[in-house]
């Protein structure tokens, strides 16, 4: 069995769940877990990150200050060559779907992007049409690059043993590509995908998400919005569930006001419990719902956020 | 300016999708097909453009059977000024559409590959990168813009991809987790769309006129001298777990009573 190099992610030294979760994919695979931080900040979630895997290869400077594709794939495909890795697994964050194919092309790899489960160590499952086909890929080369659905799979356990840190020296190739700016949408609440629960409104709210963002509050959860609110500039274009957006798969969906197009199923199908209130009895949402409640949103969900008050006490 | 511009044919997004009994395919008997949407954006990006990049060229190029000629033709339609089809039947992965691609950019020599950011299919959203990599080209993945799509600047069909002065590189904001990021990046590049870049055109009845006497160029993968022998192959196609229809509860009440001794999730 050879080597699987997990590329993590962070942000300013922070470790990102869905890195973990990866990690979680890689050890289904089975084998030696190493794993490469790239970035200002490594060396802070390095040690984190060592808790969980047997070496941790820090690669900081020059170059690698921003998450340019470019250089952040040469680095990791030059860890993957040092260690003789044979699997390599990224989580498919927009970071880990910008460079897995990159790094795949590197190492001669073929790619699996975006996989929802472990068939064996070349085969995985992804889904295709929107979710409406679930395919078994096999990749062919000796070496597979392999980017994982976060939310399918649990967290890592954690290591008997501390793993070690080590630098990793790469030279950043010269880049095509210079960072300008990154423009940060601020919110207080939990990222859309790393949620535990989020509440979601549609069209029915007719651009007002106040109901929504109480409810949400409550719950400690994510607000998401349908394509339908975002294409309207009623929200903002981060908070999109479905195919074309976020993939969420939470203990706790609640749908509000939502109809149910298939583009918007696809992205919260995996939800553990879903909830869908919508004024219209028919309405396509109500197939995929755990429990349905056939209501207006704007009287429902006040209600709602004080009855789980009571609840929670 | 040159831009090559990628469009796939694809399965219509609104017709219904069924994986065959023998679980080898979907089932595209009586299925409608169109050109993939996200390619849809990067055409009427590269249209804008050439537009204000005058004199530019937008070559539209698609690999796939001979009726993919009829999404190269809608391409046209829209404005582009002529088209490449590399033809092939069956499945190919998305490396051997990279490594076509790679040929047909060295023929072809554009400043800008424009590509949708995947395709609605096969749902991969790998082809560009790897193009980019087998290039050593820089990218720009998932390109979108600060301004609404119900902004003056979109309604003025104003490109998001901003051109430098010395056309030797552009500017794109893109979406990332947590906000949007905006990169320069120097030319030639490839740049991968999202949904909300523009809004396409329809193709007025003159420029449908106009496209039917466009040329379309028709190539061989064979003759690229590209072996198309896949690096990643589809073993079966399943259908997606089913999830049934819950309970309908009849108030707030009986939701919050569900959701917490049953669900156990409040």
């Amino acid at each position: 069995m050879g080597t699987i190099l997990l590329v993590a992610e962070q942000a300013a030294g922070h470790l990102k769940k869905a890195t973990l979760q990866a990690l979680g994919a890689a050890q289904k695979i089975g084998g030696t877990i190493e794993a490469v931080l790239i970035g200002a900040g490594a060396g802070t979630s390095a040690q984190e990150l060592a808790t969980y895997v047997s070496k941790v290869h820090v690669v900081e400077g020059a170059g690698f200050e921003h998450a340019l594709a470019e250089t952040h794939s040469a680095a990791a495909a030059a860890a993957a060559k040092a260690c003789n890795a044979t699997e390599v697994v990224i989580a498919a964050t927009a970071y880990g779907k910008d460079i897995a194919p990159r790094i795949a092309a590197k190492l001669g790899a073929g790619v699996a992007s975006d996989v929802l489960a472990v068939v064996s160590p070349s085969q995985f499952k992804r889904a295709m049409w929107a979710g409406n086909a679930i395919a078994i890929v096999e990749i062919t080369t000796a070496v597979k690059v392999v980017s994982v659905r976060a939310t399918e799979f649990a967290v890592a356990q954690k290591a008997a043993s501390l793993g070690t840190v080590q630098p990793f020296a790469v030279q950043a190739p010269v880049a095509k590509t210079r960072f300008v700016e990154f423009n940060e949408v601020k919110s207080t609440r939990p990222e859309l995908t790393e949620a535990s629960a989020v509440v979601s409104g549609g069209r029915g709210t007719k651009g007002d998400f106040k109901p929504i963002e109480q409810l949400a509050d409550v719950l400690n959860a994510a607000v998401g919005a349908s394509r339908a609110v975002v294409d309207a500039g009623w929200q903002p274009n981060d908070m999109q569930v479905g195919q074309t957006g976020k993939v969420v798969a939470p203990k706790l969906y609640i749908a509000a006001g939502i109809s149910g197009a298939i583009q918007h199923l696809a992205g919260m199908k995996g939800a553990k419990t879903i909830v869908a209130i919508n004024k219209d009895a028919d309405a396509p949402i109500f197939q995929v719902a755990d429990y349905g409640l056939v209501a207006d949103l704007f009287k429902a969900l006040p209600e709602l956020s004080e009855e789980i008050k009571k609840v929670k006490g | 300016m040159k831009i090559l511009v990628t469009v796939k044919r694809v399965e219509d997004w609104e017709s219904k999708i069924k994986v065959r009994p023998d679980q080898s395919w979907i089932i595209t008997e009586g299925v409608n097909y169109r050109a993939n949407p996200f390619d849809e954006i990067g055409v009427e990006e590269a249209l804008r453009l050439r537009d204000a990049n005058a004199p530019s060229e937008v070559v539209v190029v698609s690999i796939g059977p001979a009726a993919a000629g009829a999404e190269i033709r809608s391409g046209l339609a829209m404005g582009a000024d002529r088209g490449i089809l590399v033809k092939h039947d069956g499945f190919l992965d998305s490396d051997a559409v990279a490594r076509i691609l790679v040929k047909i950019v060295e023929k072809e020599k554009p400043d800008l590959v424009v590509m949708g950011k995947q395709a609605v299919d096969v749902d991969d959203n790998v082809c560009g990168q790897l193009l980019a990599e087998y290039l050593g080209y820089g990218q720009v993945t998932f390109a979108s813009k600060k301004e609404s799509l119900e902004s003056p600047e979109e309604k003025g069909k104003k490109a998001g991809l901003k051109l430098s002065a010395d056309k030797k590189s552009l500017q794109c904001a893109r979406e990332v987790d947590g906000g949007l990021e905006v990169l320069e990046v120097s030319l030639p590049a490839i740049v991968t769309v999202d949904l909300r870049l523009n809004v396409p055109r329809y193709a007025s009845l003159p420029n449908i006129m106009k496209a039917k006497k466009k040329t379309i160029e028709e190539l061989l993968p064979a003759a690229l001298g590209v072996d198309i022998a896949p690096k990643v192959k589809v073993v079966k196609v399943e259908p997606p777990p089913l999830r049934t229809a819950g309970i309908k509860v009849p108030d707030v009440a009986a939701l919050v009573k569900k959701l917490h001794e049953e669900a156990k999730v409040v």
